[in-house]
């Protein structure tokens, strides 16, 4: 219980860090740059408390528009993933409740995770890329920014949590 | 009494959820309209110390190219030193005038540690702020051109909305032809920025160079902005003209901002010949 309150605060400090200081800055092809912070969210616990998710969420996206300056952008997008996180899996697993307690996102076929990472991260740049333009003339910038820099997020995204997370 | 209780246990995390969304979304769209963003910026204590920790290891990568800038501007600033000996009348060199000294523009050296120049509304942050004796809505240059406007200040950083920005206007003025026109930014390339509201009796010619006009309080006329790259002239009207900035907006070290000494005097002034 408390290691895993500790292990999640730490990651939220060290994705916002790594977010902030690296990939704000990365520029690929001149415009790409992934947000590799909303990992934190398909991490979170199952079992914890939803309250908390939310809460935590919003407070992550509203750090990184602190750095970035950008309002309350990030903020916005990362709270809707986090609320509509869960009934997406739901779908994807065709299940309507499964043992919170056991879940691990290693345990599920990867397919399913790839599907559920690329769902949310579709949503998550969607949202930010239409508050950050905030007009619907640039509604095909919108979409390649949100085609390209999703790639890019779900590759980072999807080897970093092979990479840094146990399979128990 | 009892159904409420029961409806809001029920959505309590609905609630909570349309609650801080629409906190979100209202920081969002207070941040769209020029000076309102008040609470979220980088001009903060946490942001701004981390951003400059990480800039002055970053500095010494750039060491080279900042002091070939300096030299170049050292150059120029001697040639034009040069220019103005040769007006000096022999008189004038016993007479001293107090009334001949007056100072319009202050400037201020200060150093961008976070800049960005991809997204749609770009900002950059400076690692001086009011303690300094930087205020909101003064101009931001470097020895090559134009680069923003003061938006928010703490007491030691600042935030800088850039020209590459949805929120800046910024009145400019061909070099050779006196036409007034307004900066602004498509979000395209961030090395094209774009000028509207041209007259369509200017004259323009692809490679002219544009700079700032004398219509702004907080640019002092006669900055360097670019050259025009091309335009499209259609219904005897301008549609749209792109200039190749002169700054590289995605590499940009030590700044200056120029404070307006005689800002209120102008504005007050201009304020009166509105309210008649």
């Amino acid at each position: 219980m408390n290691s895993s309150i500790g292990l999640n605060s730490i990651r939220f400090i060290g994705l916002v860090l790594l977010q902030v200081l690296v990939f704000n800055h990365i520029n690929l092809f001149g415009y790409i740059n992934p947000f590799i912070y909303i990992v934190w969210v398909f991490l979170f616990p199952f079992r914890k408390n939803k309250a908390l998710l939310l809460i935590g969420s919003f407070l992550l996206g509203l750090s990184v528009d602190f750095f970035s300056d950008s309002g309350g952008v990030n903020a916005a997008a990362t709270l809707f993933i986090a609320f509509v996180r869960l009934p997406i899996l739901k779908t994807i697993l065709r299940k309507s409740d499964f043992d919170y307690l056991l879940f691990n996102l290693r345990l599920i076929p990867f397919s399913k995770t790839f599907l559920y990472i690329t769902t949310l991260t579709l949503i998550h740049h969607f949202i930010v890329f239409n508050l950050e333009y905030f007009s619907f003339n640039a509604f095909l910038s919108v979409f390649y920014n949100t085609i390209f820099t999703s790639i890019f997020t779900i590759i980072l995204s999807v080897l970093g949590i092979l990479l840094f997370t146990k399979k128990k | 009494m009892q159904q409420i209780f029961f409806f809001i246990r029920k959505f309590r995390y609905f609630l909570l959820f349309l609650l801080l969304e629409i906190l979100a979304v209202a920081l969002t769209i207070q941040h769209h309209s020029y000076h309102t963003s008040k609470f979220i910026n980088s001009a903060n204590f946490i942001s701004g110390g981390i951003y400059n920790k990480v800039n002055s290891i970053n500095e010494y990568f750039l060491l080279k190219s900042e002091n070939k800038m300096l030299s170049e501007e050292n150059v120029r600033l001697k040639n034009l030193l040069e220019q103005t000996e040769i007006n000096y009348n022999e008189e004038n060199f016993t007479v001293i005038d107090s009334s001949k000294y007056f100072q319009k523009y202050e400037y201020y050296s200060a150093k961008v540690i976070n800049n960005n120049y991809t997204k749609r509304n770009n900002t950059l942050t400076l690692n001086k702020g009011s303690k300094q004796g930087l205020t909101p809505d003064l101009g931001v240059i470097n020895s090559k051109g134009i680069i923003g406007i003061v938006e928010n200040t703490s007491s030691n950083y600042s935030t800088v909305i850039s020209i590459l920005n949805k929120s800046s206007k910024i009145n400019v003025h061909l070099k050779n032809s006196n036409h007034f026109g307004t900066l602004i930014w498509d979000g395209e390339d961030y090395n094209i920025t774009q000028i509207v509201d041209i007259p369509r009796q200017a004259k323009i010619k692809i490679g002219d160079t544009v700079v700032t006009g004398g219509k702004s309080i907080m640019f002092p006329e006669g900055i360097n902005v670019g050259i025009i790259k091309d335009f499209t002239f259609e219904n005897n009207q301008y549609q749209k003209i792109n200039v190749l900035l002169f700054n590289d907006m995605s590499a940009i070290g030590y700044v200056e901002v120029i404070k307006n000494l005689q800002k209120i005097e102008q504005k007050k002034l201009e304020q009166q010949v509105n309210n008649e």
